[in-house]
């Protein structure tokens, strides 16, 4: 790892007014994946500034439908809260099955969002509930967020506070994780919202995506022999050692259908 | 450059001068000379460096110290009673053979004490699904699935 200089900080304004004071100053999160990059030497930051104890960035909340989850929560509180099990039965799973309990220990929502893995388990449930994104600047809708691998609609500066989801009227998200990381080698969430049926895919491709064919044939009939035959291109999706692009076309199918069924069960 | 971090470690207070990119298994087994927490990956994969951190289970080799600043830490050193009675965990680990060559035991009884605290009545699949962040090269995992089971019955009394 290279050196760096470290702070902690009190609250979001301090913690502005600290990454403000240059380019390479980075906020540091739960760190399990940027501390990981750091020591591959991938990342190179002059400054770590913690959130680890800014308190308004902690809480989860449940108002009038809607789950507001605070950027510092770990992937561990998301899955074992009884609110958002009982809001969002499929967003407390979806966060118990990113990594391991280690990881999920230290791992939160916001860091896991501004890093948009592409084979990340978070940014499918916030384009497949429809979430949106607050942060110290402004709001942004989850479909405006991601933008393929690693890269976001966070500028300079902008810190992540919170990320709300409103309640769908089912849900379900069906990984088929690399069995060494438990990455998403194909994952695929599915809802019935109050604005539509939304099906967002992660690991396939670069980035998160939907399926509007999909989308379209749920609406039409909420049940799974509704995707069973639709089939997306492995154009442009991603190859490696874990799955060919081919593989992972099918598997985006497959999931989908799993989904739909374990969205039905409830 | 050098900062300094102070916490807590198996309840006793220690603090040290250290560069801000020392890694906590890197102060625990260097500064603090408490080599029971083992690196066996360095990439947050096997577990092997698994301590506590105000109660919960995490991969000392994936967080800087200084995010430990001011934290209850505890190493396998601390698990015992000082009179060296091992607790619960530990004595299904030895009664039930949960362990070989012991280079993945450290980890796996401070994640097992994680795990039984948030599933007190676990099932087999509960075990080996909660235990996916710890990995031994050894025992094939059945004895250890066995004393933790065996652990969990003895807490819950
Ligand atoms: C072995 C292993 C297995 C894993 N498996 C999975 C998996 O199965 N599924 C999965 O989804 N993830 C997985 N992860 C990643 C894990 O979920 C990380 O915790 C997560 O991606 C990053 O969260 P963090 O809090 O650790 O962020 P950090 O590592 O601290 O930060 C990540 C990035 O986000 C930025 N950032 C952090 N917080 C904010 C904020 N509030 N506003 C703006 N920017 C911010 C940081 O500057 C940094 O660039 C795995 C990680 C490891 C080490
Ligand atoms: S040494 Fe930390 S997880 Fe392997
Ligand atoms: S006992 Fe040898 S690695 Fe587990």
């Amino acid at each position: 790892m290279y050196s760096f200089n470290y702070a902690r900080v009190k609250s979001v304004a301090e913690a502005a007014a600290a990454l403000a004071k240059g380019e390479d100053v980075k906020l540091l999160a739960g760190g399990q994946s940027l501390i990981a990059t750091m020591k591959l030497r991938l990342s190179k930051p002059s400054d770590l500034i913690d959130l680890g104890t800014v308190a308004e960035l902690r809480g989860i909340k449940v108002e009038g439908g809607t789950v507001t989850i605070g950027a510092m929560m770990r992937h561990a509180e998301v899955a074992a809260s009884a609110e958002v099990k009982k809001a969002i039965p499929a967003l407390a799973a979806l966060a118990g099955s990113i990594a391991d309990r280690q990881i999920r220990n230290m791992g939160t929502i916001g860091g896991s969002v501004a890093h948009n893995d592409p084979s990340a388990d978070y940014p499918a449930a916030l384009v497949g509930l429809g979430a949106t994104v607050q942060t110290n600047k402004r709001k942004i809708a989850a479909d405006d967020f991601f933008k393929g691998m690693f890269e976001t609609a966070l500028q300079a500066g902008e810190i992540i506070t919170a990320v709300s989801f409103p309640a769908p009227k089912r849900a379900a998200y069906m990984k088929f994780k690399n069995p060494a990381s438990r990455y998403a080698i194909v994952g695929v969430f599915v809802a019935e919202t109050a604005a539509g049926v939304r099906v967002a895919v992660t690991g396939a491709a670069p980035g998160v995506f939907r399926v509007p064919e999909m989308e379209k044939a749920l609406a039409a009939k909420f049940a799974p022999e509704s995707v069973a035959n639709i089939k997306i291109p492995d154009k442009g999706l991603n190859s490696d050692i874990h799955a060919k692009a081919d593989y992972r076309a099918h598997l985006v199918t497959v999931m989908a259908k799993r989904a739909v069924e374990a969205a039905l069960r409830g | 450059m050098t900062v300094k971090v102070s916490m807590t470690v198996n309840g006793k207070a220690v603090s040290a001068e250290v560069e801000e990119r020392t890694l906590l298994v890197n102060y625990i087994r260097e500064n603090l000379r408490l080599t029971g927490t083992h690196v066996g990956c360095d990439t947050a994969q096997c577990g092997a460096c698994t301590v506590h951190m105000d109660g919960r289970a995490i991969k000392s080799c994936n967080i800087v110290a200084m995010q430990a600043e001011g934290a209850d830490i505890l190493t396998i050193e601390g698990v015992a009673k000082p009179d060296g009675t091992l607790n619960t965990m530990q004595e299904a680990f030895r009664e039930h053979h949960a362990l070989q060559c012991g280079f993945c035991t450290p980890g796996m009884v401070l994640s097992a004490m994680d795990l039984v605290k948030n599933f007190p009545d676990p099932s087999e699949r509960e075990i080996r699904e909660q235990l996916d962040g710890n990995l031994c090269r050894c025992t094939g995992y059945h004895n250890i699935v066995k004393a933790i089971k065996a652990a969990a019955a003895t807490m819950r009394g």
